[in-house]
């Protein structure tokens, strides 16, 4: 047999030159993973599948930025603890170290029969293996009144990048002794303590240069992640700034006007000097245009596999996901990735698969040197991905913890920035 | 033998310790304890003594946590690590061929460097004159091995609270399984979301190239809950004994 082979490739190698590459080496016939969406999960994906693989499956990256502002540490930036350069990456190391195709254009259509992904300029890139990546779309309809365009007054900054920009020079530039005020997201949505600890940089950066200011915080909700810690820490650094308003005190909200700046709810109106709005959440468009979400607007998933339960050549991860016990968090987002790049390579290249297993934590600043975390371990269990046990940080912690607890998370967001988009 | 070695990486936290909190436990194996705790005043001595020298060498060296190249690269890891290989960091030609050749820095050759770096690497782009004193040759090797890839940069948190010990004690058949590298590689991509694949020490240690022992025993340590740090706690009571093996050969491996 192997003689008969050597043959037939010396015969071809003959006839034309291209060919004298070894077959299974030639692009053309390795088998092709096409990721949609360079954030946490897909880049993740792209680049486990591509290193992982060594060359042996071609990794197609579709995203539309040139770079990418990540969301986690854009509350620090808007703190005043990071930079905006140092929050945002390119895909020059996926695209020289790994090896990856990375197309910066949107993806607007999936042909599941055909398996083909349609891009904004009409051409369509051919796959064996789907993987979509898309993080959230805001819904424009959860606050009446809050639309796209109101976004470019009173920012919702839940995607990263202008928004985020805005939201500080918003911040930063508020008349003295305003009021800012927030409205919170309903569940389910992206980072779930990321609200919070986004009041706790602003109340940071007020402290500073605005001592007088004041945050109201209207939440569609009754509690939230970390609540005790927040409220403590409020309490400690920022006393009398922060007024956290549930849903069961302020009846709902009504309508938002950025005219006026004034938001109305059923207990009263609320007038803001500056203002940012969080609205309702959904798996990105793509996903639903795709088939791949279910009535609550989010994708079901096989837990041990991130396979798209509507269709076995399509995965999908991160905040699009509806991931059982997991949060949406970029930490999430990662470790379902590298389950999925996995099992990925197992189906195409006959590589090994290991059981899955799932983490998450995620770190949230309060004050300088004031870190907290909450996290927690996931297995996959046949109906959903199941949590195994976790821990949360303590209120009344000693400031030295704290502070490693805030030194951890800027070493995670260099571990993670690196997994992501390569070192 | 667990107990002397758990002594040599609690006194290397201190050297390493610049942001670590300093408090650490005192250990019960009261005469293995009194014999390396001579050995470790003398050595703590030493190393007082390396940080001096080492002031001649921070014109263009950076070495620590935050360590980066500067004029010279920085020196973190160097005990171990092939001459002018650091990605990034400005070397002569000579250096750069003396590594291709195969050196390696390690106490012998450090020292002879340290010594004479001209007539030790012709070419070289260090502008050191020379440590003359042997002494102090020997006092900075010991400062700069403080920051060396194995046990010293093993971050020994203070026994969990109320406990006496971090020492796991594990028994020798766990510390005897041979971890299978390929599935610790699949394992190691959970470590790699904070832990960088660089064995940067920022913010996170660095766990690339440790000794298989030091990383079964810290892991088993956090596994049970005999450290503190909850992130490791959660991460030990996932795995395994074979997982942990796997992980540690992995690691070990990789810092080849
Ligand atoms: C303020 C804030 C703070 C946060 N802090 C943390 C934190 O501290 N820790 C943490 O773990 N998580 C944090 N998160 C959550 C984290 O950012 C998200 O959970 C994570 O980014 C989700 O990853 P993803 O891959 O699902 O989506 P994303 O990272 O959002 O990536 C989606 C990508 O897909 C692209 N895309 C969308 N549609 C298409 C299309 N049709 N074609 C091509 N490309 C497309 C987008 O351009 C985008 O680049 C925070 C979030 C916010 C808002």
């Amino acid at each position: 047999m192997s003689i008969s082979r050597r043959h037939f490739m010396v015969g071809t190698a003959l006839t034309t030159s291209a060919l004298a590459i070894p077959t299974f080496l030639r692009a053309a016939d390795k088998p092709k993973v096409v990721v949609i969406g360079g954030g946490a999960g897909g880049a993740t994906a792209a680049r486990y599948i591509a290193k992982d693989s060594k060359g042996a499956i071609d990794v197609t990256l579709i995203e539309p930025q040139q770079a990418f502002t990540t969301c986690f540490f854009s509350n620090l930036y808007i703190g005043g603890f990071r930079t905006f350069e140092s929050i945002t990456h390119d895909y020059r190391t996926l695209e020289g170290t790994h090896g990856i195709k990375v197309v910066h254009q949107m993806a607007t259509g999936v042909d599941k029969a055909a398996k083909t992904v349609t891009l904004a300029d009409g051409s369509s890139v051919p796959y064996d293996k789907l993987i979509v990546s898309p993080g959230i779309s805001l819904k424009w309809d959860s606050f009446p009144g809050y639309t796209k365009d109101a976004s470019e007054v009173m920012p919702h900054a839940w995607q990263a990048g202008p928004q985020t920009q805005l939201l500080k020079s918003k911040v930063d530039g508020m008349k003295e002794g305003g009021t800012f005020v927030m409205v919170a997201p309903p569940n389910p949505y992206r980072c779930p303590p990321g609200p919070y600890e986004r009041v706790s940089m602003i109340a940071h950066v007020f402290k500073q240069k605005n001592p007088k200011a004041k945050i109201i915080v209207l939440d569609p909700k009754e509690k939230f992640s970390k609540q005790g810690l927040f409220q403590a820490g409020w309490e400690q650094h920022y006393p009398g700034m922060v007024e956290w308003i549930p849903a069961s005190i302020h009846g709902g909200i009504k309508s938002v006007d950025v005219a006026t700046g004034e938001i109305k709810t059923d207990l009263d109106t609320f007038k803001s000097d500056a203002a940012n709005i969080i609205p309702a959440q959904a798996a990105g468009e793509i996903a639903a245009t795709a088939g791949l979400t279910n009535d609550t607007g989010f994708c079901p998933i096989v837990p041990g596999s991130m396979q798209s339960q509507a269709d076995p050549n399509v995965y999908v991860l991160g905040d699009s996901t509806i991931a059982g016990d997991m949060p949406k968090s970029g930490y999430s987002a990662n470790s379902q990735a590298k389950v999925c790049a996995n099992a990925v390579r197992g189906e195409l290249t006959g590589s090994k698969v290991f059981p899955a297993k799932f983490s998450n934590t995620c770190w949230s600043l309060i004050a300088t040197n004031d870190g907290v975390k909450v996290g927690a371990s996931y297995e996959a269990k046949p109906d959903k991905i199941t949590s195994t046990g976790g821990f949360v940080s303590k209120t009344g912690e000693d400031a030295a913890l704290r502070k490693a607890t805030f030194e951890e998370s800027v070493g995670w967001y260099a571990g993670i920035a690196n997994d992501i988009f390569g070192a | 033998m667990i107990c002397s070695r758990r002594n040599a990486l609690i006194f290397s936290c201190v050297l390493i310790a610049f942001g670590l909190p300093a408090g650490f436990s005192t250990d019960a194996h009261s005469q293995t304890t009194q014999a390396s705790e001579a050995l470790s005043e003398q050595h703590k001595l030493l190393v007082t003594r390396g940080t001096e020298v080492f002031q001649r060498c921070t014109a263009c060296h950076r070495i620590g946590p935050d360590a980066e190249n500067r004029i010279g690269p920085h020196l973190n890891n160097l005990i171990g690590r092939t001459a002018g290989s650091i990605a990034g960091a400005r070397y002569s030609d000579a250096m750069k061929k003396a590594g291709q050749d195969g050196l390696k820095w390690d106490a012998n050759t450090l020292d002879a460097f340290v010594a004479d770096p001209t007539s030790f690497i012709e070419d070289t782009t260090m502008g050191l004159d020379g440590v003359e004193d042997a002494e102090d040759r020997k006092a900075l090797i010991a400062y700069l091995s403080a920051f060396a890839t194995g046990s010293s940069n093993i971050p020994e948190t203070p026994a969990a609270r109320g406990l006496p010990s971090a020492d796991p004690g594990i028994p020798a058949e766990i510390l005897a399984i041979k971890g299978d590298p390929e599935y610790g590689e699949y394992l190691s991509s959970e470590c790699l979301t904070c832990h960088q694949s660089s064995g940067s020490n920022r913010g996170i240690p660095g766990i690339v190239g440790w000794p298989v022992e030091d990383f079964v025993v810290v892991m088993h340590a956090y596994k049970s809950r005999k450290r503190d740090n909850p992130v490791m706690q959660m991460m030990a009571s996932q795995l395994g004994n074979d997982e942990i093996a796997a992980l540690a050969a992995y690691f070990q491996q990789k810092g080849q």
